[in-house]
């Protein structure tokens, strides 16, 4: 199992903070998401961070069992 | 000296900035900002959420980017997490130089960055209901003046 993070605005759209999914490849674990989900995820703007690690490029991603992938909107801050 | 933290209950930063100006003694100067949640559009309370993986680690690459940038003594960043009320300090950048300048701009600097490029995500509970907040262009306009 691998471990899914939503911050800001994306904690909203998934219903939680954060979801425990089956491993593998990234686009077989985001076709099992809410549709709305999904496509709130893949928006331009959102960054990942895999294991506390900024991305650069988002392709190709496979989850390994305890990984964490966290989805990025945009920041709020100061 | 360099002194970088989240905060997760509510704090009085004179007593940060006391401890802070008494670590350097022989500055020429410090300059601190504090920003508070304003009270205003009826906003009732304000939540900061972070990662906690990237938050703090940026927050502490911005304190050594700025005191490299400027001639700097120290620098101090605290930022605050969780529920927060009107009137409540949210961010206190403070930075100690032997000159005026680099402690003003270091002030500057460090905000800027940390509205528009630290990972926190903000949302507002008005009339009962919290709504996120997007980023604002202008926080990005003023990160560039500095580019």
């Amino acid at each position: 199992m691998a471990k899914l993070v939503f911050l800001g605005r994306l904690q909203s759209v998934a219903g939680e903070a954060e979801r425990t999914v089956a491993s593998g490849p990234l686009e077989t674990v985001l076709a099992a998401l809410e549709p709305d989900l999904s496509l709130a995820l893949l928006d331009e703007r959102v960054r990942f961070a895999l294991n506390g690690t900024l991305l650069g490029d988002h392709g190709g991603i496979v989850l390994s069992p305890g990984d964490e992938l966290a989805f990025l909107p945009p920041v709020s801050g100061g | 000296m360099i002194d970088v933290r989240l905060l997760d209950r509510p704090f009085i930063p004179g007593a940060f900035i006391g401890a802070f100006t008494h670590a350097h003694p022989g500055l020429g100067g410090v300059c601190t900002f504090v920003g508070e949640v304003r009270s205003e559009d009826g906003v009732e309370a304000l939540e900061l959420s972070h990662y906690a993986p990237l938050t703090l680690p940026g927050m502490q690459a911005l304190a050594q980017r700025a005191a490299g940038r400027f001639d700097l003594m120290g620098i101090l960043i605290l930022h605050r997490t969780g529920v927060l009320h009107p009137g409540e300090p949210i961010v206190c950048v403070s930075a100690a130089a032997t000159h005026r300048r680099a402690a003003f701009d270091a002030v500057d600097f460090a905000m800027d960055h940390l509205k528009s490029d630290s990972w926190f995500w903000k949302r507002e509970k008005r009339g009962g209901e919290w709504h996120w907040i997007e980023p604002r262009a202008e926080d990005h306009a003023d990160k560039a003046r500095w580019d």
